[in-house]
């Protein structure tokens, strides 16, 4: 798989720069848009049973495909594992990456990719055995830490050992089903990962009750949809087809309710729902695109609460990913 | 060679294009520039590509601070060392397993290619149903068998499986107390080395005398004698300056001591079983391709059977064997990267998997990686070629 990917680098390389088209003139001519994620990630991405895929993240996309072609079932997902995410979008095999990827400087400035705002804000946390009788993250001095190659928490979790003067052995698996398998058998004492991973994966163990996941969080992991640099247009569009889940649910309106708006008469409506102005053509695309994601996605309530919220399995509270008017962080730059 | 220039009548040259010699040579340069300048293409376009699209390159990286933890490492290593070292663990990793690896295999497949040939049924029963059972799995199934299906099945650290108060075993890996040396230890392996120097010594005297005299001493036992009795010797004398950390169950792990991981284990016993399959059945078919005439005409002379094998048989056998023996060896080492499958950090796990990751800069994380891989097959090429020559069979 990963030596497919770096064929990939070689040959995108290989094409001359100027050939390259924009993205979204990719995209609409391939008719569909390719959007990197997670294999088995529940509530992030994952198959549900009609092999379909099913998540946060995947419904970012699914609004991108929405905005960009009109149509949210026009998305090829491809699986990608933690190591490959960056060079499969750099090569081009995908147009995003919505893969709960971390917005950090390095990846933003080194890597050719800008990371267009932040679909769940997270933290890096740990899950113990029940039986270990570990009440707080600073009794871990020891620890055998099971985590994932190529990611931040694999970086937190040094820093937090060394700040803390504790040791750990850091044993490091390519896929998150391989830590969690290495967790279950025994080879680790602690999985470290994002909090939000670690309520899914813990609901993946065959008795959820064997782990607790302890109280520290000790990172910020802001998680985003990230695209290549130097295509403005396509950068714009991913941007805000995120924040149009945004304010569609800062104004009300929502998948259910979506048509009846179509008549308000509240301009900041009418704007985002493009009744009033075209704000879709300077992005190269169609007037109702907002009222396209929301009709066939939703608002950023509707698939947080489907996906990891209130209706899903996983409870997780709004906490910091609440708009910004019921106390969370979650802001969107008006559309006018 | 009706055109030879020679035939032609002298002060007639002909044009530079109808001479043979002269157009190979343009046609050889021509094709080293095409070369060149192909590589000249790619070189600029990849940097034209990489800066367009805004991604970092040089080796710049190699200095910067990893961050990242790594489980096993034979140097110093801590989350505060830089990429660089990073790489060098992972080299030293990959060394560590490939060479321990092709120990393993060679004494395994020597001991099966023999026992397959031996007369007792059993026996080569045995090592016919060891070599089509394990030449015949993907070896990465093998690797996931012995990690998951066995070491996985391993006690907790706090029930381990203990011999006696040193050795722990458990699914966190191996224990072994570690050997510290206080002063005056030194000796000792000096003592090894002149022990070393007199066997050969003595060998090279038996030789010459047995040529001379056809009086020849035991000289096997001798060495034998002398490189391990001296060295104990000066230890006992010396009051042993040893002291041995044994590992303690402190916390979650145990602590002090040699830990062997899990991940080593299972890719060490997977790779030497593997390769030991087909090195075996390379041992077989060299034995069986010294004719019995050969034996038998040893035997005439009657050389005793340890000489028959020794001088007759052995040495025509190595020549067989050891050109597909290079090749096994290779793979074994270049096998060693499926390491990332189970998390053993080895080269491409730790290297061209997290640090490639971190920095971003697959293609040359990937180039050094690749060079690695190239220049040590190389070098185990230029041994075993060299080793070879030395057992070829010299025709006089």
């Amino acid at each position: 798989m990963k030596t497919v990917r770096w064929l990939g680098v070689g040959i995108g390389v290989l094409v001359p720069a100027m050939a390259m088209a924009s993205t979204l003139e990719t995209v609409q001519e391939r008719d569909s848009v390719r959007c990197g994620v997670n294999a088995a990630q529940p509530g992030f991405s994952s198959l549900d049973d009609d092999d379909q895929y099913r998540g946060l993240d995947t419904d970012v996309c699914r609004a991108i495909a929405a905005a960009a072609l009109g149509d949210a079932t026009k998305v090829d997902f491809v699986p990608l594992d933690s190591v490959e995410r960056f060079t499969a979008l750099q090569s081009g095999e995908v147009d995003v990456l919505s893969r709960t990827t971390t917005w950090t400087s390095s990846r933003d400035t080194t890597m050719g990719m800008n990371f267009t705002g932040v679909s769940y804000y997270d933290g890096q946390a740990f899950m113990v055995a029940s039986d270990l009788g570990v009440q707080s993250a600073k009794e871990l001095d020891g620890a055998a830490v099971c985590t994932q190659s190529g990611t931040t928490s694999e970086l937190n979790l040094s820093d937090y050992f060394r700040i803390n003067g504790m040791t750990y052995d850091a044993v490091v698996f390519d896929a998150p089903e391989q830590s969690i398998a290495g967790f279950e058998a025994g080879r680790c004492d602690v999985l470290s990962s994002d909090a939000s991973q670690l309520y899914a994966q813990r609901m993946q163990l065959a008795d959820p009750d064997m782990a607790v996941v302890l109280p520290e969080i000790i990172s910020k992991e802001p998680l985003g949809p990230a695209v290549r640099q130097n295509d403005d247009q396509w950068f714009n569009l991913v941007k805000w087809s995120l924040f149009a889940m945004l304010n569609a649910e800062e104004l009300g309106i929502t998948q259910a309710n979506v048509d009846e708006q179509l008549n308000s008469e509240n301009p900041d409506v009418m704007r985002l729902l493009g009744q009033d102005g075209d704000f879709g053509e300077p992005m190269g695309i169609n007037t109702d695109w907002a009222y396209q994601i929301i009709k066939q996605v939703g608002n950023y309530a509707d698939i947080f609460d489907k996906n990891v919220g209130a209706d899903s399995d996983f409870k997780i509270a709004r906490g910091l990913n609440a708009l910004w008017k019921d106390g969370g962080i979650q802001y969107a730059p008006p559309i006018r | 060679m009706s055109v030879s220039p020679n035939t032609r009548p002298a002060g007639h040259k002909p044009p530079f294009w109808r001479d043979r010699a002269k157009r190979a040579l343009i046609f050889q340069l021509l094709l080293v520039a095409a070369v060149a300048a192909f590589l000249l293409y790619i070189v600029g376009n990849v940097q034209d590509n990489l800066s367009a699209r805004g991604i970092t390159t040089g080796f710049g990286f190699l200095g910067n601070t990893a961050g990242f933890g790594i489980v096993q490492s034979l140097i110093d290593y801590s989350s505060q060392s830089t990429y660089g070292r990073t790489f060098l663990v992972g080299l030293l990793n990959t060394l560590l397993v490939g060479g321990l690896g092709v120990l393993a295999a060679t004494i395994i497949g020597f001991i099966v290619g023999i026992a397959r040939l031996s007369p007792n049924w059993l026996l080569a029963r045995l090592a016919t149903a060891y070599i089509e059972t394990f030449r015949n799995i993907p070896l990465l199934l093998q690797i996931f068998f012995w990690y998951f299906a066995v070491l996985r099945t391993l006690p907790s650290a706090r029930d381990s499986l203990a011999f006696g108060e040193a050795l722990f075993l458990n699914v966190r890996g191996l224990y072994l107390p570690q050997p510290l040396f206080e002063s005056g230890f030194g000796l000792i392996p000096l003592t090894f080395l002149v022990a070393i120097v007199a066997s050969i010594a003595l060998v090279i005297w038996n030789k010459r005398r047995h040529e001379a005299t056809g009086k020849r001493l035991p000289a096997y036992w001798i060495s034998f004698l002398l490189i391990f009795g001296l060295p104990l010797l000066v230890l006992v004398a010396t009051g042993v300056p040893v002291t041995w950390e044994m590992p303690e169950l402190r916390g979650f792990n145990f602590r002090g001591g040699i830990t062997v991981i899990p991940e080593f284990l299972a890719l060490w016993l997977a790779l030497s079983i593997y390769t030991a399959s087909f090195i075996a059945e390379i041992v077989r078919s060299g034995i069986q391709a010294i004719s019995h005439g050969q034996t038998e005409a040893a035997q005439a002379l009657s050389l005793p059977r340890n000489l028959v094998l020794r001088l007759v048989v052995i040495p025509q056998a190595l020549r067989v064997i050891i050109p597909p023996l290079t090749s096994q060896y290779l793979n074994l080492i270049k096998n060693s990267s499926l390491a990332t499958a189970i998390g053993y950090p080895d080269l491409v796990s730790v290297f061209a998997g997290t640090t490639l990751n971190q920095t971003g800069q697959a293609i040359e994380v990937i180039a050094m990686t690749m060079a690695v891989y190239l220049t040590i097959s190389l070098l185990v090429s230029m041994f075993m070629n060299w080793f070879n020559a030395r057992v070829a069979l010299v025709e006089r």
